[in-house]
C-alpha cells in the first residue's frame, strides 16, 4: 500500500505523466494561492470518489456483481462511464452545498473551484483507473488520496514557476501557453525520476 | 458554400482547438506515443464530437438552463460508450493501448465547449460543422504530434520502417525519449511556438513588465 500511495503521488503522477486535468491545471495555474485552493479541492474530491466509485463498481456494475441475486451472468460494466460521472457530479453539488450551509469560510476559499472539478478529467481518470487496475476498496483509498495530492502537488510547483516566469524575457510566441508546456514537460522530466523510489 | 467551408477551415489552424482554445489537450498528448492510436482516437473524438453537437442543438429548445451540463454530460457519455464498445469489439488491440482514453472523451473540454459555446446557439447544420472542423483541427495536432514521436521514436510510421534502427542493421538511433510523457509536452509546446510565430495577434500579452533599468 505504501508502495502505492508513493506510485500515485510521484511516478505515476496524474497532471505529469497521464496528463489528465491539463486544461485545469493551465488555466488555473498563474497564482499560487488559487493553484492551492484548486489542489486542496483536488485532494477532497478525489479521495472521496475513487472510494465512492470502488463501491459501486464492486457492488453493481463488475462482472458478476449480481451473483448474489442469482443473476452471476449479468455485465454492467459498460454502465461504468456514465455511472462514474453522475458520482462526481453529484458529490462536488453536495459536497457544495454542505460547505455552503456548514463550514462557510472553506466555501468562500474552494467554492469557485468545485463546479470546475466536474469536468476535470483527473477525477474521472482516477476512478477509470481504479477500475482498469483492479484496486480493492483500501486500494481504491491509497491511489484516490494518493493522486490527488500528487496532481496538487504539481499544480502548486507549476503554479510557483509560472509566477517568476511572468518577468522572464523570452521570444514573443512563447509566451503564455508555449513556455507553459515547456515548463510542465521539465518538471514531468523531473517526477519521472521519482520512478526508481518504489522497488 | 464559402461560409460553410470557413466554419470548417478555420478551426484548423487559426482558431485551433489545441493551441488556440486550449481545449482538449489531455488526449491530445496521453495517445500520441504512435500515429494509429492517435488516429483511432481522432476518428473518436471526431464521431463524438460531430454527433453531439447535432443532438444538443437539434434539442437546444427544450433543454432548461439550469440544468444544461448535466444534459450535455449525458448525452456525451452515452455517445463516448457507443464509441468505447465499438472499439472494443472490432479493434481490441488498439483499445487496450488507449486504455482509458476513450472513456475520458466525456470529460475533453473540447465536446463540453463546443456544445455550450456554439451548438447550443445554432441549428443543426452550421453546429455539425462547426464540430467537424474543431474535431478536424484537433486531429491535426493528434497526427502531427503522433508523427513525430513514432518517427523519433521508433523510427517508423504506422508500423512500417521509415528509418531504420540500429539494432535492425540501419543507421538510425531511436530517441527513448520520444516515447515518453516529456516529450509530449516539449511537441506540443514548440507547435504552439510555431503557430504563434506565423499568426503574431495571437501571442499573449504579458501581464507584468519589467521597465529598462537605464
Amino acid at each position: 500500500m505504501g508502495d502505492l500511495f508513493l506510485d500515485a503521488i510521484f511516478a505515476d503522477n496524474l497532471a505529469l505523466s497521464f496528463f489528465l486535468g491539463m486544461c485545469t491545471y493551465l488555466a488555473v495555474s498563474k497564482q499560487v494561492s488559487t493553484a492551492v485552493g484548486l489542489g486542496l479541492a483536488v485532494i477532497v474530491v478525489q479521495g472521496a470518489t475513487v472510494p465512492l466509485n470502488a463501491l459501486i463498481w464492486h457492488g453493481l456494475l463488475a462482472p458478476g456483481a449480481w451473483a448474489w441475486a442469482g443473476l452471476p451472468d449479468v455485465d454492467l460494466s459498460f454502465l461504468r462511464i456514465v455511472a462514474f460521472i453522475g458520482v462526481i457530479a453529484a458529490f462536488v453539488q453536495v459536497l457544495e452545498m454542505v460547505l455552503e450551509r456548514h463550514v462557510p469560510t472553506l466555501y468562500r476559499a474552494l467554492g469557485i473551484f468545485l463546479p470546475l472539478i466536474t469536468v476535470n478529467c483527473a477525477i474521472l481518470g482516477g476512478s477509470l483507473f481504479m477500475v482498469e487496475r483492479r484496486l480493492d476498496l483500501t486500494g481504491s483509498v491509497v491511489w484516490g488520496l494518493g493522486s490527488g495530492i500528487g496532481w496538487a502537488l504539481a499544480i502548486c510547483a507549476f503554479a510557483a514557476i509560472r509566477e517568476r516566469l511572468a518577468y522572464a524575457d523570452m521570444p514573443k510566441g512563447l509566451q503564455g501557453l508555449g513556455s507553459a508546456f515547456i515548463v510542465t514537460g521539465l518538471m514531468s522530466l523531473g517526477f519521472s525520476a521519482f520512478g526508481g523510489l518504489t522497488p | 458554400m464559402s461560409r460553410a467551408w470557413q466554419t470548417v477551415t478555420a478551426p484548423l489552424v487559426r482558431e485551433n482547438p489545441v493551441t488556440l482554445q486550449i481545449l482538449g489537450i489531455c488526449s491530445a498528448l496521453a495517445v500520441t506515443t504512435s500515429l494509429r492510436t492517435a488516429l483511432v482516437m481522432c476518428a473518436a473524438l471526431t464521431v463524438v464530437l460531430v454527433a453531439s453537437a447535432g443532438i444538443v442543438s437539434l434539442i437546444r429548445r427544450h433543454i432548461p438552463d439550469a440544468i444544461r451540463l448535466i444534459v450535455m454530460i449525458v448525452i456525451v457519455a452515452a455517445l463516448v460508450i457507443v464509441a468505447d464498445e465499438v472499439l472494443a469489439a472490432f479493434a481490441y488491440g488498439v483499445s487496450k493501448e488507449l486504455s482509458i482514453f476513450v472513456g475520458l472523451i466525456v470529460t475533453n473540454c473540447l465536446v463540453l465547449g463546443r456544445a455550450e459555446s456554439f451548438a447550443r446557439h445554432n441549428p443543426p447544420g452550421p453546429a455539425m460543422l462547426d464540430a467537424l472542423g474543431n474535431a478536424l483541427g484537433y486531429s491535426l495536432v493528434l497526427v502531427i504530434v503522433g508523427t513525430v514521436r513514432e518517427l523519433f521514436g521508433y523510427g517508423t510510421l504506422l508500423g512500417l520502417t521509415i528509418l531504420p534502427t540500429v539494432e535492425d542493421g540501419g543507421w538510425y538511433r531511436p530517441l527513448g525519449l520520444m516515447q515518453l510523457a516529456p516529450a509530449a509536452f516539449f511537441i506540443i509546446g514548440a507547435l504552439v511556438w510555431a503557430v504563434r510565430s506565423a499568426q503574431p495577434d495571437q501571442v499573449e500579452t504579458p501581464e507584468h513588465r519589467l521597465e529598462a533599468a537605464e
